[in-house]
């Protein structure tokens, strides 16, 4: 069990600074987030985009930006769970949060800051019929093991650097490996992309270009997928396994089942403290909504340092705060 | 002002007052409507959850690279798919019908 003041949900710029203005307090903090780095949206979906509204940097790319959050939290040695998603919320006898991922990771802490963004980014499905019913029965959105695809037939979808790298290894793993794309180029690396096309010339995968996997079917486990063509309609491939990789989008998740106030896809929050519904959780930065919310890094700051000062003395009823500078104290740490 | 219509989901057609003046793109539109158009990027052709297609013939620039990038993570992409972040509002699109496309 890891135990800490504050369990922060969401490593983005917000859910790090929260660990900054807790460390001017002394209140030590963890970090949860599904994506396997820091950085939120800013190292997933851009991270070389210049962001330009960030106080006293006329522009910062966002990848810069979270390696620059992560060098000012250092001397507060926050914790990091990253690569699962916080599922699970409950309170035990001693007032204390315990919350556990979808791994069985457990933390426990006084308070919770929600920090999520938009949610935690999950797989892109694919709006194809009937989909959810082979889940985990021929149809899978990661490659946890390359191993499992030993000897099987694979369709893997997708036109970035994931379906071209996974394409590449299951060749010579797989029995079968087919890359279904819907236009003749690829996105992904140009190295990538080389080897799929001698991969293909050789004979040893088959390409599928300006197709689309529509359908699938089989009986209980995945057994064929129907592939549209753009020139000369449809097909079917005998498969065990389709692996469509189309990326990761941002859902709510499982912060929508822990009875938070939600109102479209936000958390509601009290603009005092940026408190929530349930005593000891907060919500700040973009998963948040009130009266005048703006969906800024700057604004989830702000929201962040007001946060904390609310959880301290939620921790310590009865021990009084003084602001102090940090041109007074100087340099942070614990 | 151009008037824009947007076909949601579930075949509604939505018609909707556009300004020109305020450098907005399709997807903000449809945001500004409270339209199920998601934008998570926020309009940096980086993600796809803007996806639709155009059905009316007017002229809008070819996709750009990126665009068409990103398109790769869309699904049931077509010949008049856009992202709406893409698509500038101007006056030469007044009376142009939309469809937001499928989501996964």
């Amino acid at each position: 069990m890891i135990q800490t003041d504050i369990i922060i949900i969401g490593a983005g710029p917000v859910g790090l600074f929260t660990v900054f203005e807790a460390g001017l307090l002394k209140l030590r903090c963890h970090l949860i987030d599904s994506l396997p780095q820091p950085g939120g949206q800013c190292s997933e979906i851009y991270p070389k985009k210049p962001i330009y509204d960030i106080p006293a940097q006329p522009f910062i790319l966002a990848g810069d930006l979270t390696e620059q959050l992560m060098e000012q939290i250092k001397p507060f040695s926050p914790g990091f769970t990253l690569g699962e998603r916080a599922e699970f919320i409950e309170k035990d006898d001693e007032d204390q949060f315990i919350v556990t991922t979808n791994r069985g990771t457990k933390h426990r802490a006084p308070i919770i800051a929600i920090a999520a963004g938009l949610g935690c980014f999950e797989p892109r499905k694919p709006p194809v019929e009937g989909l959810l019913d082979f889940e985990d029965k021929g149809v899978e959105y990661i490659i946890k093991d390359p191993e499992f695809y030993r000897g099987k037939k694979v369709v893997i979808s997708g036109g970035g650097d994931s379906a071209l790298d996974w394409t590449v290894f299951l060749a010579d793993v797989a029995s079968e490996v087919t890359l279904v794309h819907r236009r003749s180029s690829f996105r992904g690396h140009p190295d990538s992309v080389q080897k799929v096309m001698d991969l293909a010339e050789a004979g040893k995968i088959t390409l599928l270009t300006n197709a689309e996997v529509v359908g699938v079917s089989g009986d209980n486990l995945l057994c064929s997928v129907e592939v549209k063509h753009k020139s000369d309609g449809l097909s079917h491939i005998e498969v065990d396994h389709w692996v469509p990789l189309f990326g990761l989008s941002p859902k709510l998740g499982p912060l929508g089942e822990w009875n938070l106030k939600i109102s479209k896809n936000a958390i509601e929050v009290d603009t005092f403290d940026y408190s929530t519904n349930i005593p000891g959780v907060y919500a700040v930065g973009d998963i948040n909504t009130y009266p005048g919310k703006l969906k800024l890094i700057l604004c989830g700051f702000h929201e962040a340092t007001l946060m904390v000062q609310s959880a301290y003395k939620r921790i310590y009823p009865n021990k009084n705060l003084v602001l102090k500078y940090t041109t007074v104290t100087g340099p942070p740490g614990m | 002002m151009i008037k824009v219509v947007v076909i949601d989901r579930y075949d509604k057609r939505h018609e909707l007052d556009a300004p020109t003046d305020m450098n907005m793109n399709m997807m903000e539109l449809c945001r500004s409507y409270e339209l199920p158009v998601e934008g998570t990027c926020g309009g940096m052709a980086m993600c796809a959850s803007c996806h639709m297609y155009v059905l009316s013939s007017h002229e809008i620039g070819e996709r750009s690279e990126d665009e068409e990038d990103m398109l790769d993570e869309a699904f049931f992409v077509e010949d008049n798919s856009r992202l709406g972040c893409q698509i500038k509002l101007e006056d030469s699109l007044d009376g142009i019908e939309i469809k937001l496309a499928p989501v996964g």
